[in-house]
C-alpha cells in the first residue's frame, strides 16, 4: 500500500466519523445524568436541515452550526418535559423524538432540496491543508477539530470539575444527590439540551461537510450507531474516539466497496457491516460487564423524590 | 395558585379511556398550528389527514388495507411492552418475514393450488422469529440491550432486502427493475374480500380475539404483565423472566413477519425495494395509543390508518410534504405519553404557597 492511499484513507476515516463522535459525547453527558435519550437520530437530522436552511440564508456556515446546536437543544426539550417534569417512559419518548425529528426535518426541508450551500473555509493555509502529506493533519474541516476540542473538554469536565462530579452523582445515585440539595430534575435538563447540541451539530456535518446539501434521512441511522458507540466506550470519553475511528472504518470500507466493487462481496454485505458489528461489539461488551457496573446506575429510571 | 400532583391510589380507568381520545384532539390542535408556523394551512391540513378519509367512503378500504399490518405486528409488541421487553425493530421483522414468504414463493411458482398461501405465511411466521430471535439471544445470553440490537437489526435488513430484490430473486422479465418476480396467481391473496374487507384486516381481528384472551384468561398473560410491573415479585413466584423475554420477543416478531407477507400477497403482488414502509415503527405509537390491549390496539390501529391514508390526500390536495402523516403521529405518541400522567396523578389547584 502506497502512502497517498493511506493518507487518503485516514482523511475519509476521521471525517465519517466526526458526526458519531460529536452525538455519541452528548449522550454520553445525557447518560452521565441518568437518562437515556434514544432519539438522537431525529435530532440530528433537525439540526441537518436548520444548519442548512441558516447557512444558505445568511451565507454563514458557522451562523448555521450555532442554530443546528440550537435547534438540537430545543428541540430535545420536548423530550426532556416529557420525560423529566411528566416522568413518561424514556425508551417510548426517546422513540417518539427520533419519529418526530425524521418526519419535522423532511417538512421544513422541502424547500431546500437540490440546492447546495457554501463550505467552510480551512482554517489552515492551503500550503498545509492541500499538502498531500500534511493535509492528514490539517486538511479537515474546522468542525473536525472543533469536535476534538468538544471531547476533549467533556472529558475533562467530567472527570475534573466539581459540577462534572455532580452530575455524575446525579447519574449514579439521584436520591442522595436531591437529599444533599443538588436539583437532580434541572441538572438532568441541563444535560439533555447539552446532548441535544452536539447532536444537532452531529447533523449539520452531514448536511453542510458530508455533502453540502439536504436530503431526507440523510443521517441514515448513523444516529443509532452513536447510541451504540456510547455503550462501546462503556461511557467512558477517551474509548469514544477509539470506538469512533472503529465504525468511521467500517463506514470507509462501504465507501470503497461501493467504488471499486472489492473483495467481489455485494455492496449491500459492507453497508450493513457498521450495523453488524455494532451488535457483534454490544454483545461482547455487554457479556464482559453482565454486572452492568460501567452504566450509570440510574440510567433509564425516572426520578420519583419522595417528598 | 399553583398546579399540583396527587398520586392516585389507584390508576384511574376513567382517564385510561379519556387520555387517548385528548391525546388525539390535542394532537390535531398542536398539529395545525404547528403546520401554520411551518408556512402551510395548519386547519386544512387537519382536516384532509383526519376527516377526510373518514367521510369519503372510497377511501375506507384503503385505511382497512393499512389498518391491518398496524394491528397485527402492534398485537404483538403490546404484549412485549406489557412485559417491559422492548422490541423497537418490528420493520425488520416485518421486512425479513415477507422475504421469506417471498422464497417460498420462488421456489412454488408451478405450484397451482392455492394451499401454497399456507407454507407461505409460515415462512413468513418464522422469518420474523428467527429475526427477533436476535436480539432475544443477545439479551438472554449476553445481556445486551434489546432496544439497540433490534434496531440496528432493522438496518440490516434493509441491505438484506436490497441485496435479495437486485440478486438473488430478481424478476428475469423486470426490465432490471429491483423487484421480485410477481406472485403467481395461486400465491396471491384477494386485495378485499368480496371487495369489502382486505384478508389482512380479518387476520387482524380474528388475532385481536385470541390476543385478548392471552392477556385476560392465560397464566401467561398474567405472567407477562407481573414480569413488567414487578420483576421481584416475579422471580419470587416462580416466573422466569428470560423465558418472557423470549416467549415476547418470538411472538412480536412472527406476528411482524406475518404482517410482511399478508402485505406482500394481498396488496404488492410481489417485493420490492419500496416495501419497507414504517409500518414497523408505527405500530409502536398503535401500541401505546391502544393502551397495549387488544380492543384498544384495533381502533388504535385504524387511527394511525387514517393518518397515513390522510397524509396522502393533504399531500396532493394542500400540497405538504409526504412526511406530514409522519409528524402527527410522533406528535400523537408524544401527547399519548404526556397524558399518561392524568392517569397515575390527580391535577389539583392549590391556593397560595405550598
Amino acid at each position: 500500500m502506497n502512502m497517498v492511499f493511506i493518507i487518503s484513507a485516514i482523511v475519509t476515516i476521521v471525517g465519517i466519523s466526526t458526526p458519531i463522535l460529536l452525538a455519541a459525547t452528548g449522550e454520553l453527558v445525557v447518560e452521565k445524568s441518568g437518562v437515556l435519550n434514544l432519539g438522537i437520530e431525529g435530532l440530528m437530522l433537525v439540526g441537518a436541515v436548520t444548519g442548512f436552511a441558516v447557512t444558505f440564508t445568511s451565507f454563514s456556515p458557522w451562523l448555521g452550526v450555532l442554530a443546528a446546536a440550537a435547534a438540537g437543544a430545543s428541540a430535545s426539550m420536548v423530550f426532556a418535559v416529557l420525560v423529566l417534569s411528566l416522568g413518561s417512559n424514556q425508551v417510548a419518548t426517546g422513540l417518539a423524538l427520533a419519529i418526530f425529528g425524521i418526519g419535522l426535518s423532511t417538512l421544513i426541508g422541502a424547500g431546500f432540496v437540490g440546492i447546495i450551500v457554501p463550505p467552510f473555509t480551512s482554517i489552515f493555509p492551503d500550503v498545509l491543508a492541500k499538502d498531500p502529506f500534511w493535509r492528514v493533519l490539517f486538511g479537515y474541516s474546522p468542525l473536525v477539530y472543533m469536535a476534538l476540542a468538544i471531547v476533549a473538554a467533556v472529558g475533562w469536565f467530567l472527570k475534573y470539575t466539581r459540577a462534572g462530579l455532580v452530575l455524575r452523582a446525579v447519574g449514579e445515585n439521584d436520591l442522595s444527590a436531591h437529599s444533599i440539595g443538588y436539583s437532580v430534575i434541572g441538572i438532568r435538563y441541563g444535560a439533555i439540551a447539552f446532548g441535544g447540541a452536539l447532536a444537532g451539530i452531529a447533523g449539520c456535518y452531514f448536511s453542510m461537510v458530508t455533502t453540502p446539501m439536504w436530503a431526507e434521512q440523510m443521517t441514515a441511522g448513523r444516529g443509532w450507531i452513536a447510541l451504540a458507540l456510547v455503550v462501546f466506550a462503556g461511557w467512558k470519553t477517551r474509548r469514544l474516539l477509539v470506538g469512533a475511528y472503529f465504525f468511521g472504518m467500517l463506514m470507509t470500507l462501504e465507501l470503497y466497496a461501493k467504488a471499486t466493487g472489492f473483495l467481489y462481496l455485494p455492496s449491500q454485505f459492507w453497508a450493513a457491516m457498521p450495523y453488524v458489528m455494532a451488535i457483534v461489539v454490544l454483545a461482547i461488551i455487554s457479556f464482559r460487564d453482565r454486572s452492568g457496573s460501567e452504566a450509570p446506575a440510574c440510567l433509564g429510571k425516572p426520578f420519583v423524590p419522595n417528598t | 395558585m399553583r398546579i399540583k400532583l396527587e398520586k392516585r391510589a389507584e390508576p384511574s380507568r376513567v382517564m385510561l379511556f379519556a387520555t387517548p381520545i385528548v391525546a388525539v384532539i390535542l394532537t390535531m390542535i398542536i398539529g395545525a398550528v404547528l403546520f401554520d408556523a411551518l408556512g402551510y394551512d395548519g386547519q386544512r391540513t387537519v382536516k384532509e389527514i383526519f376527516f377526510t378519509p373518514v367521510l369519503a367512503s372510497y377511501k375506507w378500504l384503503d385505511v382497512a388495507a393499512r389498518a391491518a399490518p398496524l394491528i397485527i405486528i402492534a398485537l404483538g409488541l403490546s404484549l412485549g411492552n406489557q412485559a417491559k421487553v422492548w422490541n423497537i425493530g418490528a420493520e425488520g421483522q416485518y421486512i425479513v418475514g415477507a422475504l421469506c414468504g417471498a422464497i417460498v414463493a420462488y421456489f412454488t411458482q408451478s405450484a397451482t393450488g392455492s394451499w401454497v398461501i399456507i407454507p407461505m405465511m409460515l415462512a413468513g411466521i418464522a422469518g420474523g422469529a428467527a429475526w427477533a430471535a436476535i436480539p432475544a439471544l443477545l439479551k438472554t445470553k449476553f445481556n445486551v440491550n434489546e432496544v439497540l440490537t433490534s434496531l440496528m437489526l432493522v438496518y440490516v435488513a434493509l441491505q438484506v432486502l436490497s441485496y435479495i430484490v437486485t440478486g438473488p430473486l430478481k424478476d428475469p422479465h423486470g426490465q432490471n427493475f429491483p423487484q421480485t418476480a410477481p406472485f403467481t396467481d395461486a400465491q396471491l391473496l384477494p386485495r378485499a374480500i368480496g371487495n369489502i374487507i382486505p384478508p389482512g384486516l380479518l387476520v387482524a381481528f380474528i388475532l385481536m380475539l385470541g390476543f385478548w384472551l392471552l392477556v385476560s384468561r392465560s397464566v401467561y398473560g398474567f405472567e407477562v404483565r407481573v414480569v413488567g410491573a414487578a420483576p421481584s415479585a416475579a422471580r419470587y413466584a416462580g416466573f422466569d423472566a428470560s423465558s418472557t423475554v423470549w416467549s415476547t420477543m418470538l411472538i412480536s416478531g412472527g406476528m411482524a413477519g406475518l404482517a410482511g407477507i399478508l402485505e406482500a400477497t394481498s396488496q404488492l403482488g410481489q417485493l420490492n425495494l419500496g416495501f419497507p414502509s414504517g409500518y414497523g415503527f408505527t405500530a409502536i405509537i398503535v401500541s401505546f395509543l391502544g393502551r397495549l390491549h387488544p380492543v384498544g390496539v384495533f381502533i388504535a390501529g385504524i387511527v394511525l390508518a387514517i393518518t397515513y391514508v390522510g397524509g396522502q390526500v393533504a399531500q396532493t390536495v394542500v400540497h405538504v410534504p409526504s412526511a406530514s402523516g409522519g409528524v402527527f403521529q410522533a406528535l400523537m405518541l408524544f401527547l399519548i405519553l404526556a397524558a399518561d400522567i392524568l392517569v397515575r396523578y390527580r391535577v389539583r389547584l392549590v391556593r397560595g404557597a405550598a
